[in-house]
């Protein structure tokens, strides 16, 4: 689920990269295929800038659709981001920066292993790492509150290493748009 | 006669059985278990007892580990006195102790049980006791005289009299039920339920309180609540997470932790003053304290060293002594009332256990071993036993393990899951 969001945003992303790269001969193509940023282009034109703000439409799309992403997971007794969720967390920064009345809630969960107040707290230092990375991609800390449930409310009810990925989580959930 | 009360008795028996919402089954005794026959007492009345006194206690002790219960099937004769008593057969069963008694109706209104202990080798009577309650008190009689028996067999303070609270939930944990009962799991009370988790409990010194944590409001608070009553009060509730309670021995101090943004610290509250003194300061997770008997010391987790470690800390100097070293993984110290062990989780990978640490030599001992995902120890009031959460089958369900390891037991729940379980203080 998750990671089809996350194919279907880059295949929107390449294609925000591709139609500007009609337009302007300035894009270094595969700098931006790979970090799927926005394409900044200068000197606008009337032409090319209806060009220019329907990559902006599409690199929006994008970011909303990297947005529908809002489980992140965690290492056994880390609370480290993972490279893989930086792009969507990345996009939840950016909305909550353009929408100051926006406001998320970040939980943050464990497995069920160790001790279940071991646990609250790590689930804490899990919600707060994933508070810093959207703080320092634009949002402010008055729009986002941290709550840790620890091993209480697992997603997945299995006892094994499957389900345990699944549980070292936090979840980002929207309390404002 | 004495045989159709016999019947009575068992059909009492099992239905007092179904009635309890967890119960005891003993996975391993203990080598050492005495034998010991407990023969039903005989009741003269007419209308079955309410309870099946002498089968609770046949109960409570054959479920404490150190008595190898007789199964009343096995037994020739039913003597509720000492002159009925044909040692010989006892002999022949391999009985130590036999507990003879009858119950009747006391002059003055209630039951009276009036009960001997006979000391199968030496053929005399070891004890004689009398004891007398309501109605609605039988149960705690016979805990009373399961105490009773147990201290003077064994020298150790019975437990049979204590309480257990828990929590139990279902697996989508949607509710949450917090409940307290009897040490062997009848009579079960619930003290508060919620749709958010609930978590910690822990009792006060004088057994009237439970402490625990709620997500009522949508964050960890620490909320008070008088069994007796059902009132409660919210104590701890600053901003961010609140929780892991723990009542000084002297019940004047609430020791918990607190966090905003991901630095959990212990703090202190004095209870009569309601003033807060934060007692620990590091950026590592700080968390589970555990007050020792001097009122000034607390054994606490620490992930100051990378991973979780138990730490002891000097509240009135700050000091902090390292205090587990073997494993990647020690944490929720819990202290026997003498405070001469400490008793803990340790673990790493899929496999988390109860282990006990001798204060005194530092040796570490790893209890369990049949279970796996090992967590909240507590231990009995008596320091014989620890009672904790594990999974089995798919399910947590409470067990539990004499501090010597030597006898295990499972308290499987009837119903969904079974989780953080706390032993109440002896209440007199």
């Amino acid at each position: 689920m998750q990671k089809s969001a996350l194919i279907k945003a880059m295949g929107v992303a390449f294609a925000a990269v591709a139609i500007t790269a009609c337009s302007s001969n300035s894009v270094d193509e595969g700098d931006a295929l790979t970090t799927a940023q926005p394409v900044v282009v200068e000197e606008p034109t009337k032409k090319v800038e209806q060009v220019t703000l329907s990559a902006e439409e599409l690199q929006a799309q994008a970011d909303a659709q990297l947005r529908e992403m809002t489980v992140f997971y965690f290492d056994f007794d880390e609370s480290t981001i993972k490279n893989e969720a930086k792009a969507a967390l990345t996009a939840h920064a950016k909305y909550l920066d353009a929408n100051a009345s926006a406001k998320v809630t970040l939980e943050g969960h464990a497995d069920e292993r160790g001790t279940p107040e071991y646990n609250m707290a790590l689930g804490e230092r899990r919600a707060v790492a994933v508070r810093r990375f959207l703080m320092a991609n634009g949002a402010d800390a008055s729009q986002i509150s941290v709550v840790s449930f620890g091993e209480e409310k697992p997603a997945a009810m299995g006892h094994t290493e499957s389900s345990w990925a699944k549980n070292r989580r936090v979840e980002i959930k929207y309390t404002a748009k | 006669m004495v045989i159709r009360s016999f019947f009575m008795i068992l059909v009492l028996m099992l239905s007092s059985v179904s009635r309890a919402e967890l119960v005891i089954e003993v996975t391993q005794g203990k080598q050492s278990a005495i034998p010991i026959a407990i023969v039903p007492f005989s009741w003269e009345g007419t209308e079955a007892l309410p309870e099946d006194i002498s089968g609770i206690v046949n109960n409570d002790l054959g479920s404490s580990g150190y008595f190898r219960a007789l199964d009343r099937g096995l037994m020739i004769t039913y003597p509720d006195n000492p002159d009925d008593m044909v040692f010989a057969d006892w002999r022949n069963l391999k009985q130590d102790f036999v507990v003879v008694g009858r119950v009747t109706v006391a002059p003055e209104g209630g039951y009276a049980v009036e009960f001997h202990v006979m000391d199968v080798h030496n053929r005399i009577e070891m004890l004689h006791h009398r004891v007398k309650g309501a109605e609605n008190q039988l149960r705690d009689i016979s805990h009373y005289i399961s105490d009773y028996i147990f201290k003077r067999l064994t020298g150790i303070p019975g437990v049979f009299s204590t309480k257990l609270v828990y929590v139990t939930t279902n697996p989508e944990r949607t509710r949450f039920n917090l409940s307290f009962a009897d040490a062997d799991g009848a009579r079960e009370q619930l003290i508060f339920r919620s749709d958010a988790p609930v978590l910690s409990p822990a009792w006060s010194p004088d057994g009237r309180y439970v402490a625990y944590v709620s997500f009522e409001n949508g964050h960890s608070e620490i909320f008070f609540q008088e069994l007796a009553t059902g009132t409660r009060t919210k104590v701890v509730s600053f901003d961010g997470s609140n929780s892991a309670p723990a009542f000084s021995p002297d019940g004047k101090k609430l020791a918990f932790v607190h966090s905003t943004l991901g630095n959990p610290e212990i703090y202190v509250m004095d209870l009569a003053s309601r003033k807060v003194t934060q007692v620990t300061d590091h950026y590592a997770i700080d968390t589970e304290p555990q007050w020792m008997n001097d009122n000034r010391h607390i054994m606490f987790t620490s992930s100051r060293a990378g991973g979780p470690q138990i730490y002891k800390l000097d509240t009135q100097t700050g000091s902090v002594q390292r205090q587990t070293f073997e494993g990647r993984y020690n944490a929720r110290p819990r202290l026997t009332d003498d405070n001469s062990k400490m008793v803990f989780v340790t673990g790493g990978g899929d496999r988390f256990h109860i282990a006990v640490q001798d204060l005194e030599t530092r040796r570490v001992r790893v209890l369990t071993s049949n279970t796996a995902l090992d967590e909240s120890p507590s231990v009995a009031p008596n320091g014989s036993m620890i009672i904790y959460a594990t999974t089995e089958n798919d399910r947590n369900i409470l067990a539990a393990v004499s501090v010597d390891g030597e006898a295990q037991f499972r308290l499987p729940s009837r119903f969904g899951d079974v989780r953080e379980p706390a032993w109440s203080p002896i209440m007199n």
